[in-house]
C-alpha cells in the first residue's frame, strides 16, 4: 500500500468516542433548546433503501447522528444453513441485489475452496467478464441515484438506460436479468451463447462514451461541484480503522484493490489500473466510480478476446460428484441418472473445514466465512458485507455538515441495505 | 507458524486450506490483537464471525433436509455424515478475520472459543471497526463482549428474544400472524 503524500485530509482522527458509530451532541450544546432530533427514514426516498438515521440538528447543522439498520434483515445466513450447498447458492445473489453476481461468485468460490475443485479456464474468464459487467451495473445505479438525490434527474435515466444493456447481456447468458445464479460450483450454469461476445463488444464500444457524457453533465455543473467537493471528509487512517473498502478507501488515497493485491480468478493476467484519489470527499468517491467503470470496460474487452480464443472449451468441471451430468446423458447412462438424482435430492458433500474468501465487489471487500462439517449443507455461512462496514463511517463523515449535505455524504457510502442487513 | 510465535496468548496455530488460524486464550485476546496490529501490521479488521457448534458431529444435523415423518435419516450411507468431524473444544467460536493492507498483504484468522454465558473482551480499542461486527455477533449468537460501550441488538428489533443464528433457535421461530387461526 502506498498512501499518497497529500492525504492529510484533516489532522488526527474524527472517529467519535467512545462509540465509533454514534456522534453524540456536545453536552454543552445539549442544554440549548434549539437541538432538534429528527428521525430520517427508514422510509425516505434518498436513504438507499430502509436506512434510518437519527439526526440531532443544531439549526441546519448536523450535531449528532446515529445510523439504525436491520429493517431489511431477512435471515439469509440462517436459511442457507438449512439448504443443501447446491440450493443455497440461490440465496447469495439476493443479499446484495445490486451486485448480485459478485455475491454468488463469492459464495461459489468459497465452496470451491473447501472442495478443492478445479474450474475450467473458460468458466473463470466468463465469471470475470460478468463480474466486471456487474461492477459497471452497480456503479451506474450508484451514480444515477446519487445524482438524482442532488437534483440531477436526467442522469438517472441515462444511467438506467446503460444499465439495461448490461441486464440484457446477463439475460442473454443466464436467462434472467438479475439474480442470475449463473455461477455454479465447478464452473458456470450454461455456456455463453454464440453471439454474446459480439453483443458485449458493442456495449464496450458505447460505455466509455457514456461515461464521458456523464462527466460532461456533472463535471462542469456548479451545483454538483459545490455539493460534493469537500463534503463528507474521511482520512486514510480513519478509513482503515473503520474497515472501509472499495471506492470509499481508494478515495482517501489508499492504493488498495483486492483484484490487484490479492488476485483471484485470473485478475493477475489482465491489465488494468486502480484509480486512487486523495481528497477523501464525495467528489473523489465519484471520480473513483467513474474511473472504475472505464477500467472495467478495459477488463471486459480483454476477457472477451480470451473467451473468443477459448470457444468450444469446457465451461464446467467434469466432476460427477459435484456437477450435474449433461442432460442428454440422463437418457442413456444409468450412472449419470444416479448422479443427477443424488445431487438434486441429497446434494453433494463438502469436506469439513472453515474458509474465509474475499473478493473485490463493486462496494469493496466482500467476504464469506464458511464452515462445513462434511455434510450436505453448510454449517455456518457468514458474509462480510461491504455496505455494513461502510455504514459504520456515517458518524465520522457527517461531522459539521448541513442537513442537505447529509444526503450527499450518506449516498456516497454506496450502501445497499439488503447487503448491510442480510 | 514461527512468524506468529511472539504473539501473546496463542494456544494453537492451524494451517488449513492455505489459511492460518491462531487460536487465542480469550483472556489475552486484546493483548494478542494489539501485538498483531502493532508488530505484524494487521491494520484492517475485515470481519468478526461467530459460529455455534451445538450438535456438531451428530448425524441428524447434517442429514437429509425437509425430512418427512416416516423417513429414517439415521441410516448410514444414505444420509448423515460420512465421517464424524473432530469435536470442537467449546460451543462457540468467534473468528476475527484480519487483513494486512500494505505492500506485503496477508490474511489471518484469530479465533477464541467460548461456552454459553462466557464473555470475551471487546477489541473496540484496537480496531474501531469492531463496533458493529461485535454488535452483530451479540445479536445473532448472544456472545457478550466485555467493555463494548454500546452492546445492543443491531439487526433484530431491540425487544427481540433469543439469538436467531444459534443452532437451538428454530427456523421459522418468528410467529406468523393468523397462521394458527382458523
Amino acid at each position: 500500500m502506498s498512501v499518497l503524500p497529500s492525504t492529510r485530509i484533516y489532522e488526527g482522527t474524527r472517529i467519535p468516542q467512545p462509540v465509533p458509530t454514534i456522534l453524540e451532541v456536545d453536552p454543552e450544546k445539549h442544554r440549548l433548546e434549539d437541538i432538534l432530533r429528527v428521525n430520517f427514514g427508514p422510509n425516505h426516498p434518498s436513504t438507499h433503501g430502509v436506512l434510518r438515521l437519527v439526526v440531532d440538528l443544531d439549526g441546519e447543522t448536523v450535531a449528532g447522528i446515529r445510523a439504525v439498520i436491520g429493517y431489511l434483515h431477512t435471515g439469509f445466513e440462517k436459511n442457507m444453513e438449512h439448504k443443501s450447498w447446491w440450493k443455497s447458492v440461490t440465496y447469495a445473489p439476493r443479499i446484495d441485489y445490486v451486485s448480485f453476481h459478485a455475491n454468488e461468485l463469492l459464495y461459489v468460490l468459497a465452496i470451491e475452496k473447501l472442495l478443492g475443485i478445479e474450474v475450467p479456464r473458460r468458466a473463470t474468464w466468463t465469471r470475470m467478464a460478468m463480474a466486471e459487467l456487474n461492477r459497471i451495473h452497480s456503479h451506474l445505479v450508484w451514480l444515477g441515484t446519487s445524482a438524482l438525490e442532488l437534483g440531477a434527474i436526467s442522469l438517472f435515466w441515462y444511467c438506467f438506460d446503460d444499465r439495461d444493456q448490461i441486464l440484457d447481456l446477463f439475460e442473454m447468458a443466464g436467462g434472467t436479468r438479475m439474480h442470475t445464479r449463473y455461477v455454479q460450483v465447478g464452473g458456470i450454469a450454461e455456456d455463453l451463447p454464440p453471439d454474446f461476445t459480439s453483443e458485449a463488444r458493442k456495449f464496450c464500444e458505447s460505455m466509455p462514451k457514456s461515461v464521458d457524457e456523464y462527466e460532461a453533465i456533472l463535471d462542469r455543473n456548479a451545483i454538483w461541484l459545490e455539493r460534493t467537493q469537500g463534503v463528507g471528509l474521511l482520512s486514510s487512517d480513519d478509513a482503515l480503522a473503520l474497515a472501509q473498502s472499495g471506492p470509499m478507501l481508494r478515495s482517501t488515497g489508499v492504493d488498495w484493490d483486492l483484484r490487484r493485491d490479492m488476485p483471484y480468478l485470473a485478475y493477475d493476467e489482465v491489465e488494468f489500473d486502480v484509480p486512487v484519489y486523495c481528497g477523501g470527499d464525495v467528489y473523489d468517491r465519484y471520480r473513483v466510480h467513474m474511473d472504475e467503470m472505464r477500467e472495467s470496460v478495459r477488463i471486459v474487452r480483454q476477457c472477451l478476446d480470451r473467451l473468443d480464443e477459448m470457444d468450444g472449451e469446457p465451461w464446467i468441471a467434469d466432476d460427477r460428484k459435484v456437477v450435474l451430468p449433461p442432460r442428454h446423458e440422463l437418457h442413456t447412462s444409468m450412472e449419470s441418472l444416479i448422479h443427477h438424482f443424488k445431487i438434486v435430492t441429497e446434494g453433494f458433500r463438502v469436506p469439513a473445514g472453515e474458509v474465509y474468501v474475499a473478493i473485490e465487489s463493486p462496494r469493496g471487500e466482500n467476504g464469506c466465512y464458511l464452515v462445513s462439517d462434511g455434510g450436505a449443507r453448510p454449517w455456518r455461512v457468514k458474509f462480510r458485507a461491504p455496505s455494513f462496514a461502510a455504514l459504520q463511517a456515517t458518524a465520522t463523515i457527517v461531522q459539521g455538515l448541513l442537513i442537505a449535505d447529509l444526503i450527499a455524504a450518506g449516498g456516497s457510502l454506496d450502501p445497499v441495505m439488503g447487503d448491510a442487513d442480510r | 507458524m514461527t512468524a506468529y510465535a511472539s504473539v501473546p496468548g496463542v494456544v494453537e496455530t492451524r494451517e488449513s486450506f492455505g489459511e492460518t488460524t491462531l487460536v487465542v486464550d480469550p483472556a489475552r485476546l486484546v493483548e494478542a490483537c494489539t501485538a498483531l496490529r502493532d508488530e505484524h501490521g494487521f491494520n484492517f479488521l475485515s470481519d468478526i464471525a461467530a459460529a455455534d457448534y451445538l450438535g456438531w458431529g451428530e448425524q441428524e444435523v447434517a442429514g437429509y433436509i425437509g425430512t418427512n415423518a416416516g423417513r429414517d435419516i439415521h441410516v448410514p450411507g444414505s444420509q448423515g455424515l460420512a465421517r464424524v468431524p473432530p469435536p470442537k473444544p467449546k460451543r462457540f467460536s468467534v473468528s476475527y478475520h484480519l487483513l494486512r493492507v500494505n505492500d506485503d498483504p496477508a490474511r489471518l484468522r484469530v479465533q477464541v472459543w467460548l461456552d454459553d454465558g462466557e464473555s470475551v473482551a471487546s477489541v473496540l480499542p484496537v480496531w474501531p471497526a469492531a463496533d458493529w461486527f461485535e454488535r452483530e455477533a451479540f445479536d445473532m449468537m448472544g456472545i457478550r463482549f466485555e467493555g463494548h460501550a454500546n452492546l445492543m441488538r443491531i439487526l433484530m428489533p431491540e425487544d427481540w428474544e433469543g439469538h436467531p443464528l444459534r443452532k437451538d433457535y428454530p427456523l421459522g421461530g418468528e410467529p406468523v400472524r393468523f397462521s394458527d387461526e382458523d
